[in-house]
C-alpha cells in the first residue's frame, strides 16, 4: 500500500495515465486515508465509496484500452455540499436541504466527471456558504488538521481540511468573500477564486449571485493550474459566464518573474495585521524581489469600505436566493402548517440555523421600503469605487500582492459570540469578490503555534494566467513545504 | 440613520417568513444595530456621480434561442416534493384567491 | 352629484414563443400538470434562468405598436413575494427600466377618437397555476405555466369608460394578432385585464379611491365589472360612504363584484437587479429590423381600405378585425376588381360558412383566387348570385374551382334568348290567370311569373333577361 494521498493531482494523473498505477489502486488509497484521519477532522459529510471505485474501474478500463483519458483521470476529488450532483445529496450543510437529491449535475460537475475525475464525495461548509470558519454546519463540526481545537476557515472549509489532511487531491469549493481563499490560508493550501464569468455558476447553490464563483483546492499551483483547465468555459446555461478562448493554464508556470511589477496596497498592511502574519508576508516579497520582480507600493483607497459593502450586497442577494427553500417541491418541510403562511414560516424558521436567517434579516430590511437607496443603491455605487481602486491600481503593477487573512486560524467558538467581528475577519478577501477579480491564496509558512499562514495575491480581471505564474514562482523559490499535518 | 427597533425587527421577519421568539427578537435588534451602525460609514463617502454595480463583468444581451428542450420527466420534478400526489405538488389549501399574481 | 370614472387598465399577454422565458421548456398550453417543468423554472437549488431572444423581439414589436420609446438599456429585476405560484418566491420582472414606455392607444368610441396613455409595457414570468379542487384539505400547483413569457401592459388613467375600456381591450387584442405575437385567447388566460376604477366628482382633478378588478375571463365581463364599479361606488359615496381600497373579483353568473381582500399595507416586493441576469441592450439596428418587420397595424389598414378601395368605414372595420381576413379581402379583390361586391362576399356568405363551420380563415379550403374568380362568374353573367351561393358552398366544402363545379353540376345561366323565349312562353301558357291579372294592371304577378319561371329553369335562367323577356311577352 503506496501513500498514493500524499500525491498531487498532477502527479496521479500522469502515474495513471503511464499506467505505473490503477485508478482503484489511488482510489482506494485514498478512502483508506479517509477511513484513518477523517473521523478526526470531519471534513466529508458523504462519502460515495462504490460509485467512486466504480468510477476509478471506468477509468482503468479506458487505459487498458489505449482510449483518450481525461484532464484529471483517475484523480480522487471532493464537492462541496453546494455543488449539485445526481448522485448523492446535495444539502448547502443545511437542514433546509436535508436529504435533498439534485435532478441535475452542476455544469462544474459534470466537466468533473468528462474529465475522468473520481468524486470521493462531499464536503462540510458553512450553511449556504455562509461564515468563515465552518461552525455554522448543521451537519457537523470540521476540524483544522494543523489544530484539531481550530477552526478549517470557511466557508469552503470541509474541502480546505479535506486537502490538507489529504483525503482528497483536489477538492472544488465556492468564494463569495473569500470562502475559498481563506480557508485554504487557515489550513495550507492552494485556493484559487477565479474571475467571476471564468467558471459557470450554473448547479452552484446561490448565496450571493454577483459574487459567487466555484475554484479549485489543491496541494499546489500546478494542480489548480490544472483543476482550473478542467472547469472553466463558456456555459450557455450560464447567462453570466465569459465568452473567452480556451487557456492551458499550465502552460503559464513559466517559473518567471523577471519585470514583474507587484503592487502592495498600503491598506493591507494595518494594524488589524498580526505581526507574524505580517513578518511572513514581507518575507514572501523578499522571495519574489529575488526572483526579478519589482514590488511598487499602490493604494485602494476603498478597502475600508468593502466589508460594508459586502455585507449589504451579500446578504440582500441572498436572501432573494433563499427564499425558493420553502418546502413545497423539494427539502424540509415543517410538518404542522396547517395553512400556505404556515408552511413557509414554520418550515424557514426551523429549517434555518442562526446565521442564515441573521443575513437574510439583514438583506430583507437593506431592501425593504424606504432603506432600499440608504444602504442597497449605497453599497452598489461604493462597490463601483472599490472596482476603480483595483483598475487604477492594476495601471501600475501586474499583481497584487496581500496576506490572505489578518491571523492565522482561531479556536473553535472564540468568534461565534459577535457576528460583526468575524465579518470584520474578511477584510483581505472580499475586495476580490466586489471587483469581480481573481485571487489565490498560498501557503507562506507555520506560524509558532504551528498553523499555516497563508498569502494572497490578486490579478487582473480573467488574467489567471499571471497570478498563476507569479504563485507558481513563488512556491518553488520559497522553500516552504508544508506537507501533510500529522493527525492526532 | 434610523436606529431598528424592535417593530423594525418583526416587520422584516415578517418578509422574510420567520417566527422569531422574544428572545431572538432583542438579540436581532441589537445584532443588527451594531452591523447596520457599522455600514454608516459608507455614508462618509459622496456617491452622487456613481453608477452602481450590479454585475462583476460589463456583459449585455445573452440570450438563448426560442427552442424547446427536453423538460423533466414529471416523477423526477415530484421526486423531492414533501407532498405531491403524482400530479400536482401539494400545498395546504389556499383559501384566499388574492395574493400572488403576476 | 355627478361622477365621473378614472380607469387605469393593467394587462397580462402571453407572448407566443415556442419555449419559456428562461428555460427551454414547452408552452403548449394543454400539457398535463407538471409535464412542461425543469430544474430552472422549479427553482430548483443552483439553476440559473437565461433569457429567451424571442421574447425581446416580440416585447420591442408591440412597444413599438404601441408607439411606445424602446429603452436602449433596460435590465430584469426580482420582485420578492412569497406565493405558491413561483417557484423562486420572487418573480422576475422588470422595475424601473421597463423594455417599452411612455406610449399611446388610439381609440374610437361613438365616432370620437381617444388617446389612451401607455405608461409601460414590461417583460415578465408567468406564474404557476394553483388548483382548489383537489379535496384533501389541499392545494395542487402545477408549474407549467410558471416561466410562460408575459408582457405587462400598463396604461395611464385614461380611460372614462366601460364603453371605452371594452374599444382599447378590443383594439388592443386586434394589434397583438395583427403582430401575431400572442395566441389572445382569454379562456386559456393568453390575455389578462384588470381594472383599477376610481370616480371623483366631475371636473375636479384628485383621484377616488380605487378599487382592482381581477379574474376577469372576457372583454365583456371587463365590460359589466366596470359598469358595475362605477355604479357601486357612485352609490358609495352618494351614501356619504368610503371607496376601500381592495382587489375585488368578478362573479359573472351574478354580475358583480366582490371583495377579495383589502390590500393590507401596501406590498413590500423589495425589487433589485436580477444578478443571474446581464443587461438587455436594444440598439438601433435591432429596434429597426423589428420595426421592418412590422406589418401594417389595424388602424392604418382601416384606413388605407376605405381610401384605396371606397369601403364604408364599417366594411373596413369588419374586415380588418383580423389580419387574415383583410389579407383575404385585398388577395381577392386584386382579382376581382369591385371590392365592394367581395366585401359583402366575405363579410356575408363566407364569414357565414366559417363561423358554422367553427374554422379559421386563415385554413379555409376555398382560396382568395377561387372567389375572384367565382365573384367574376357573376359578373359576366356564367352564374346569377343565387347560384353562386350555391357554388360558394361546394366549394367551402371540396375545395373544388368555382368553374369545374358549375360544369359539373351543370349550373352554367341559361342566357340564350331563344331558349329563354320558349320557356317563358310555356309558363305563361300554363297560367293564364296570372296573365290576366297583370294585363288588367296588378303589376305585382310579375314576381310569380318571374319565381316560376326560375322554378322550371332550376334557377339556371338568366334573372335580368327573364325580366326583359316576359315583360316583352306580356305586353303582346
Ligand atoms: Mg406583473
Ligand atoms: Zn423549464
Amino acid at each position: 500500500m503506496s501513500d498514493w494521498f500524499n500525491k498531487t493531482a498532477f502527479e496521479i494523473r500522469e502515474a495513471v495515465a503511464q499506467g505505473d498505477v490503477s485508478a482503484r489502486e489511488v482510489t482506494t488509497s485514498f478512502l483508506d486515508r479517509i477511513e484513518a484521519v477523517d473521523g478526526a477532522v470531519g471534513a466529508y459529510t458523504q462519502l460515495w465509496n462504490d460509485d467512486a471505485l466504480a468510477q476509478a474501474d471506468a477509468v482503468d478500463a479506458k487505459v487498458k484500452a489505449g482510449e483518450a483519458l481525461g484532464a484529471l483521470a483517475g484523480v480522487p476529488i471532493s464537492l462541496k455540499e453546494l455543488i449539485c450532483t445526481t448522485s448523492g445529496e446535495t444539502t448547502c450543510s443545511s437542514r433546509i436541504l436535508n436529504g435533498f437529491q439534485s435532478p441535475y449535475n452542476a455544469t462544474v460537475t459534470k466537466k468533473l466527471l468528462a474529465a475522468d475525475a473520481i468524486v470521493l464525495g462531499k464536503v462540510n461548509m458553512d450553511e449556504f456558504a455562509m461564515g468563515s470558519s465552518t461552525e455554522n454546519s448543521a451537519i457537523q463540526k470540521t476540524a483544522n488538521p494543523w489544530k484539531l481545537s481550530c477552526v478549517p476557515g470557511g466557508s469552503s472549509g470541509g474541502s480546505a481540511a479535506s486537502v490538507a489532511s489529504a483525503t482528497s487531491a483536489l477538492s472544488f469549493g465556492s468564494d463569495t468573500g473569500g470562502s475559498i481563499r481563506q480557508p485554504a490560508a487557515f489550513c495550507g493550501c492552494v485556493g484559487l477564486k477565479p474571475t467571476y464569468g471564468r467558471v459557470s455558476r450554473y448547479g452552484l447553490v446561490a448565496f450571493a449571485s454577483s459574487l459567487d464563483q466555484i475554484g479549485p483546492l489543491s496541494k499546489d499551483v500546478r494542480d489548480a493550474a490544472l483543476a482550473l483547465n478542467v472547469i472553466t468555459g463558456k456555459d450557455p446555461l450560464d447567462a453570466t459566464s465569459a465568452d473567452l478562448p480556451a487557456e492551458d493554464f499550465t502552460q503559464a508556470l513559466t517559473g518567471d518573474v523577471k519585470g514583474l511589477k507587484i503592487g502592495l496596497p498600503k491598506e493591507y498592511f494595518v494594524d488589524a495585521l498580526s505581526s507574524e502574519v505580517r513578518t511572513m508576508v514581507e518575507a514572501s516579497i523578499e522571495v519574489l524581489k529575488a526572483q526579478g520582480a519589482e514590488f511598487v507600493e499602490i493604494s485602494l483607497p476603498h478597502t475600508d469600505y468593502a466589508v460594508a459593502v459586502y455585507y449589504i450586497v451579500a446578504p440582500a442577494e441572498a436572501s432573494a436566493n433563499l427564499a425558493r427553500f420553502d418546502g413545497v417541491r423539494y427539502g424540509f418541510r415543517h410538518p404542522d402548517a396547517k395553512n400556505v403562511a404556515e408552511l413557509y414560516v414554520k418550515t424557514k424558521t426551523e429549517g434555518y440555523g442562526k446565521e442564515v436567517q441573521r443575513r437574510i434579516m439583514l438583506g430583507t430590511y437593506v431592501l425593504s421600503s424606504g432603506y432600499y437607496d440608504a444602504y442597497y443603491l449605497k453599497a452598489q455605487k461604493v462597490r463601483t469605487l472599490i472596482k476603480q481602486d483595483f483598475d487604477e491600481a492594476f495601471k501600475q503593477c501586474d499583481v497584487i500582492l496581500t496576506p490572505t487573512a489578518p491571523a492565522p486560524a482561531f479556536t473553535m467558538g472564540e468568534k461565534s459570540s459577535d457576528p460583526l467581528e468575524m465579518y470584520l475577519n474578511d477584510i483581505f478577501t472580499i475586495s476580490a469578490n466586489l471587483a469581480g477579480i481573481p485571487g489565490i491564496s498560498l501557503p507562506c509558512g507555520l506560524s509558532e503555534s504551528g498553523l499555516p499562514v497563508g498569502l494572497q495575491l490578486l490579478g487582473k480581471a480573467f488574467d489567471e494566467a499571471t497570478l498563476l505564474r507569479t504563485a507558481h514562482c513563488y512556491e518553488a523559490n520559497a522553500g516552504i513545504s508544508l506537507g501533510t499535518p500529522p493527525i492526532a | 440613520m434610523s436606529t431598528i427597533s424592535k417593530s423594525d425587527v418583526a416587520y422584516v421577519a415578517g418578509l422574510a417568513q420567520l417566527d422569531l421568539d422574544e428572545a431572538a427578537t432583542a438579540r436581532l435588534v441589537g445584532e443588527m444595530n451594531s452591523i447596520l451602525g457599522y455600514m454608516e460609514k459608507l455614508n462618509e463617502l459622496d456617491t452622487d456621480a456613481v453608477e452602481p454595480m450590479m454585475h462583476a463583468m460589463a456583459l449585455t444581451n445573452v440570450f438563448r434561442d426560442d427552442e424547446v428542450k427536453p423538460s423533466l420527466p414529471r416523477e423526477l420534478a415530484l421526486r423531492g416534493a414533501p407532498l405531491h400526489d403524482d400530479e400536482y405538488f401539494l400545498v395546504p389549501k389556499i383559501l384566499d384567491t388574492e395574493g400572488g399574481g403576476a | 352629484m355627478e361622477f365621473e370614472a378614472v380607469i387605469g387598465m393593467e394587462v397580462h399577454v402571453q407572448l407566443n414563443c415556442k419555449s419559456k422565458v428562461f428555460c427551454g421548456c414547452s408552452t403548449n398550453f394543454h400539457a398535463p400538470p407538471n409535464t412542461n417543468v425543469c430544474s430552472v423554472c422549479l427553482g430548483m437549488p443552483g439553476a440559473m434562468p437565461v433569457l429567451n431572444r424571442e421574447m425581446v423581439t416580440k416585447s420591442v414589436a408591440v412597444g413599438l405598436a404601441l408607439d411606445c420609446t424602446i429603452s436602449r438599456w433596460s435590465k430584469m429585476d426580482r420582485k420578492n413575494y412569497f406565493y405558491p405560484d413561483q417557484s423562486k418566491n420572487y418573480q422576475i420582472s422588470q422595475y424601473d427600466l421597463p423594455i417599452n414606455h411612455d406610449g399611446f392607444l388610439d381609440i374610437e368610441v361613438d365616432g370620437k377618437s381617444k388617446r389612451i396613455g401607455i405608461t409601460r409595457a414590461h417583460m415578465e414570468e408567468d406564474t404557476a397555476r394553483n388548483t382548489h379542487t383537489l379535496g384533501g384539505g389541499h392545494s395542487g400547483v402545477d408549474f407549467n405555466r410558471c416561466g410562460l413569457p408575459l408582457l405587462e401592459i400598463v396604461t395611464e388613467p385614461d380611460i372614462r369608460s366601460a364603453d371605452e375600456a371594452f374599444a382599447f381591450l378590443t383594439e388592443l387584442k386586434q394589434i397583438l394578432q395583427y403582430l401575431g405575437v400572442s395566441d389572445c385567447n382569454m379562456e386559456e388566460g393568453a390575455l389578462r385585464a384588470e381594472a383599477n376604477i376610481s370616480i371623483r366628482p366631475k371636473g375636479t382633478e384628485p383621484f377616488g379611491t380605487k378599487t382592482e378588478v381581477k379574474n376577469v375571463a372576457s372583454f365583456s365581463g371587463t365590460y359589466k365589472a366596470i359598469e358595475y364599479e362605477i355604479a357601486r361606488q357612485t352609490q358609495v359615496l352618494n351614501e356619504g360612504g368610503k371607496v376601500i381600497q381592495e382587489t375585488r373579483g368578478w362573479d359573472d353568473d351574478r354580475g358583480v363584484t366582490f371583495s377579495q381582500r383589502a390590500k393590507e399595507s401596501a406590498h413590500d416586493y423589495r425589487y433589485f437587479p436580477e444578478p443571474d441576469l446581464v443587461p438587455i441592450v436594444v440598439d438601433e439596428a435591432w429596434e429597426k429590423s423589428i420595426h421592418e418587420l412590422q406589418p401594417e397595424l389595424p388602424a392604418p389598414r382601416r384606413a388605407r381600405m376605405v381610401a384605396d378601395y371606397g369601403l364604408s368605414v364599417y366594411d373596413a372595420g369588419v374586415l380588418t378585425q383580423t389580419r387574415a381576413m383583410a389579407d383575404y379581402f385585398e388577395a381577392t379583390t386584386a382579382l376581382a376588381p369591385d371590392a365592394k361586391k367581395v366585401a359583402n362576399w366575405i363579410t356575408g356568405d363566407l364569414q357565414a360558412l366559417i363561423s358554422n363551420a367553427e374554422g379559421d380563415i386563415r385554413v379555409i379550403k376555398i382560396t382568395p383566387t377561387q372567389l375572384a374568380a367565382m365573384i367574376n362568374l357573376i359578373e359576366d353573367g356564367t352564374i346569377s348570385g343565387k347560384i353562386a351561393k350555391e357554388v360558394l358552398v361546394d366549394m367551402f366544402q371540396s375545395g373544388d374551382d368555382p368553374k369545374a363545379i358549375i360544369e359539373a353540376k351543370g349550373l352554367v345561366q341559361i342566357s340564350d334568348t331563344g331558349e329563354l323565349e320558349q320557356r317563358i312562353a310555356a309558363v305563361l301558357a300554363t297560367h293564364p290567370a296570372q296573365v290576366e291579372e297583370f294585363r288588367s294592371g296588378k303589376e305585382k304577378v310579375i314576381g310569380f311569373l318571374v319565381g316560376q319561371v326560375m322554378k322550371a329553369t332550376q334557377g339556371k335562367a338568366n334573372p335580368k333577361m327573364v325580366n326583359e323577356i316576359l315583360r316583352k311577352q306580356l305586353s303582346n
